[in-house]
């Protein structure tokens, strides 16, 4: 069985290839690329990336625009029907900025652009995405961002914590995120919002690998089903 | 008709670009200064008549994040 991932580029993406090379590399099929404009998705879609980049050259606010391209109702529509979604960086702003998950981000606490390998620790192993990690694990995955840093009302923060729902938590301080989070899972379980870059960290060459195990949970999750 | 848009962070919300500013103008010599926050202004020109209701609209679906912000609508006064 052959996994049906997809790739969205917006003007400005700058990881899509990545995603899709880690995606390839992980399940041996191709990803499909999808360009912003599209009012559709290929059909049977088993994934779908929304990659990091300064989509839209962060106008208005990061990923506020690329929210409501075209492509992004058929991706909000998707998630509905229980398409796993994966949103790194950018792509995690893009699916808070959709509604897809709660919160916003925010420019860093301390000002600054932080580009670094960071420790994360894996908050739940209890989702497709983070099922090939330990609960409480500590893995290192790379961050570039200007604007990640997570927020959310006590109320919602609560919530997520409560339900399961945050998914990676910085293991340093990293930005100012709200609880140290750097990744939320949606209601159903089936998004991901992250800001650390897995697709980045698959081959030991990448100066680490701890992001291949999030995509080969996604792949072994489809054919469990 | 000209209307502007002002969006600002909600109280709360903490504000790092305007501490930043915050901390230049104190630099600066300033004094007595309690707090700085940053906003946007967004300047509309758009058909005459165009609703409240629409306007509002705008504002909730692209031009303010109300996770985080608030916005205000202002119609500047109508040419002479």
């Amino acid at each position: 069985m052959s996994f049906r991932s997809a790739v969205i580029t917006f003007p400005g993406s700058n990881c899509d290839r990545d995603m899709a090379v880690a995606l390839e590399a992980v399940s041996g099929t191709p990803a499909l690329r999808v360009w912003h404009g599209d009012a559709e998705l290929p059909e049977r879609l088993d994934f779908i990336g929304v990659p990091g980049g300064f989509s839209y050259g962060d106008y208005l606010r990061c990923g506020a625009i690329a929210s409501r391209s075209p492509i992004m109702r058929a991706v909000v529509e998707a998630a509905g029907r229980g398409v796993p979604v994966l949103g790194v960086c950018n792509g995690f702003q893009v699916l808070t900025e959709a509604g897809l998950l709660p919160g916003a981000l925010m420019r860093n606490a301390q000002q600054t652009f932080v580009c670094r390998t960071v420790p994360l620790t894996v908050a739940t192993s209890q989702s497709l995405f983070t099922a090939g990690y330990e609960a409480g694990q500590t893995i290192r995955l790379p961050v570039a961002h200007h604007d990640g840093n997570y927020f959310a009302d006590e109320a919602t923060l609560d919530r997520l914590e409560g339900e399961g729902r945050v998914a990676f938590r910085y293991g340093e301080t990293c930005n100012g995120s709200r609880r140290d989070i750097a990744g939320v899972l949606g209601e159903t379980g089936n998004v991901l919002g992250m800001m650390p870059h897995p697709e980045r960290a698959i081959e030991p060459d990448h100066g680490g690998s701890d992001g291949r195990a999030l995509f080969e949970s996604a792949v072994n999750a489809l054919v469990a089903a | 008709m000209k209307v502007r848009i002002h969006v600002s962070l909600k109280p709360g919300v903490l504000d790092p670009q305007g501490r930043a500013v915050h901390h230049a103008l104190e630099g600066l010599g300033f004094t007595g200064i309690e707090d700085v926050r940053v906003g946007r202004l967004i300047e509309l020109d758009v058909a005459d008549g165009t609703s409240d209701a629409a306007l509002d609209e705008m504002c909730r679906k692209l031009l303010a994040n109300m996770v985080i912000e608030n916005y205000r609508i202002e119609k500047a006064e109508m040419a002479q």
